[in-house]
């Protein structure tokens, strides 16, 4: 190390290389990143992206890391806003081997680990699921088996991010449980939850308040907010409930 | 460091003119009012509710919410600016300023020169009082003349517009007054002390 690298302040700006791009739905990719030097994470914490134009223009945006720690690379997954700044470019312009600053981890709070125990209680809107699946893919790299069950909201069935992971998540055996919930366009098929997340849903699929069970609740404004506050009527302690809220609107 | 990567075809998006000067580095403007807090938003129960004082551990003023009600009311508009990156220019704001809180409680200053806020749920956020008085900062019921909407921070949040908002506790309680700078939850968790947006101190080391 050189003497400029021990002086850097602890969140210094890194370059990080796009290594991959999944196309995960029809508005959402996941960016694979190289981030030499990069420290480790917690999962649930987030990075800052700062992209600068050609003119010198540089905007920041907050991303959570939905990759493992175990994991060898960072990944973030982008939900293209149409009239967003960052999102679009992230979401649809970004090629393998583009360049772009990042900082982090940051966030010591709604971060979750095996080591902090169970039951295990995730409730996701949207891209809201990427935080959460660091913890769920955490979860299954150390073989852990504490009872862990996902509520997830999408717009519809071509809409869920991971949906393929998550089916081999829950196959696994290992304790978890994923319930999907569609709230748009459900396929003729379709025999699962077709509403959006509410009281009653939440009383019939949650882990029980007498369980204590640690709740994680991400996605856009109006989701957490109501989830937030049903388990809190439901008579869920509200110091197990964690959350982080995207941005306003909803699936 | 080196010069940042360019990312080929990004560009601004349009922005209102004469706002430049007003948006601190690393911002963006929103016309809508997004939400930071880390867990579920208080009810509260204003025939319960209480706004306090404290000079370290001793409780040295109080009000019920009709009583707090009844205190001067002062009214600004600022810009305020989220250390998520949004920002959001004039803004309307009606409560009662930290000077009139100490004057009501018979004080012509501060009993210390830092400040713990305390909120509903156990939030807490410190900084120094010169930053809170001297007409710097509120305790805010209204927000555009209606009462402050609860994930907003209703019935009352503290308004330091001048930091970033996360200083602006939200569902606030008491006022602490205490000798030395101690870090309260946000700052505990990873994020600056003090919080200036023009210097960009949003985290720990910034
Ligand atoms: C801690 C944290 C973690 C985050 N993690 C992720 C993540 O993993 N994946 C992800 O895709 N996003 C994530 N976000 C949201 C992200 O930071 C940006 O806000 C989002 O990508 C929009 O940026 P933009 O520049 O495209 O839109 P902006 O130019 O900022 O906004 C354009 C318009 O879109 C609206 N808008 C902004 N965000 C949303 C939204 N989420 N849904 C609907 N409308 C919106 C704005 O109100 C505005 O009107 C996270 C936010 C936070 C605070």
């Amino acid at each position: 190390m050189t003497a400029i690298e021990v002086a850097a302040p602890r969140l210094a700006w890194r370059i990080a290389e796009v290594r991959e791009i999944i196309d995960e739905t029809p508005r959402v990719r996941t960016l694979v990143l190289d981030v030499p030097g990069w420290p480790g994470h917690r999962p649930g914490q987030h990075i800052d992206v700062r992209l600068t134009g050609e003119d010198g223009y540089a905007a920041q945006r907050s991303y959570s890391i939905a990759s493992a720690p175990e994991a060898p690379m960072v990944a973030i997954t982008v939900e293209r806003i149409a009239t967003g700044e960052v999102s679009p470019y992230l979401a649809s312009e970004v090629v393998p081997g583009d360049r772009f600053e990042l900082r982090g981890p940051i966030g010591g709070y709604f971060v979750w680990s095996v080591a902090s125990g169970g039951p295990l209680m995730l409730v996701a809107g949207g891209s809201g699921i990427a935080p959460l699946m660091a913890m769920l893919r955490h979860r299954a790299a150390v073989g852990a088996s504490m009872p862990a069950r996902l509520i997830y909201s999408s717009r519809s069935h071509e809409d869920i991010i991971y949906r393929d992971e998550l089916a081999r998540l829950a196959a696994a055996g290992d304790g978890l449980d994923v319930v999907h919930v569609l709230t748009r366009a459900r396929p003729a098929d379709w025999t699962g939850e077709s509403r959006r997340i509410d009281a009653e849903m939440l009383a019939r699929l949650s882990f029980p308040p007498s369980q204590r069970p640690f709740v994680y609740i991400c996605g856009p404004t109006s989701l957490v907010e109501s989830a937030a506050r049903t388990l809190v009527t439901l008579g869920h302690d509200r110091r197990l409930i964690r959350t982080e809220r995207f941005g306003p609107t909803g699936p | 460091m080196n010069e940042p990567p360019i990312s080929r075809g990004f560009r601004a998006r349009q922005r209102p003119p004469g706002t430049r000067d007003r948006v601190p580095p690393g911002q963006h403007l929103v016309s809508d009012f997004p939400v930071l807090s880390a867990g579920p938003t208080p009810e509260a129960d204003l025939a319960s509710w209480r706004f306090g004082l404290d000079d370290g551990a001793s409780p040295f003023a109080e009000w019920t919410w009709a009583e707090f009600n009844a205190l001067p009311q002062t009214e600004i508009t600022v810009d305020i600016h989220c250390v998520t990156t949004w920002s959001k220019l004039d803004t309307r704001w009606r409560g009662v300023t930290i000077d009139d809180l100490l004057a009501a409680a018979g004080l012509s200053e501060a009993p210390d020169a830092f400040v713990m806020a305390h909120c509903e749920g156990g939030y807490t956020t410190n900084m120094p009082v010169a930053d809170l008085v001297d007409g710097k900062a509120m305790v805010a019921t209204h927000f555009d003349d209606e009462p402050l909407d609860p994930e907003h921070g209703g019935p009352a949040r503290l308004l330091v517009p001048h930091l970033y908002f996360w200083k602006s506790a939200k569902w606030i309680r008491r006022l602490q007054f205490i000798p030395e700078d101690q870090p309260g939850f946000w700052e505990e968790n990873g994020y600056h002390m003090y919080g200036d947006p023009w210097r960009e101190q949003r985290y720990d080391g910034d």
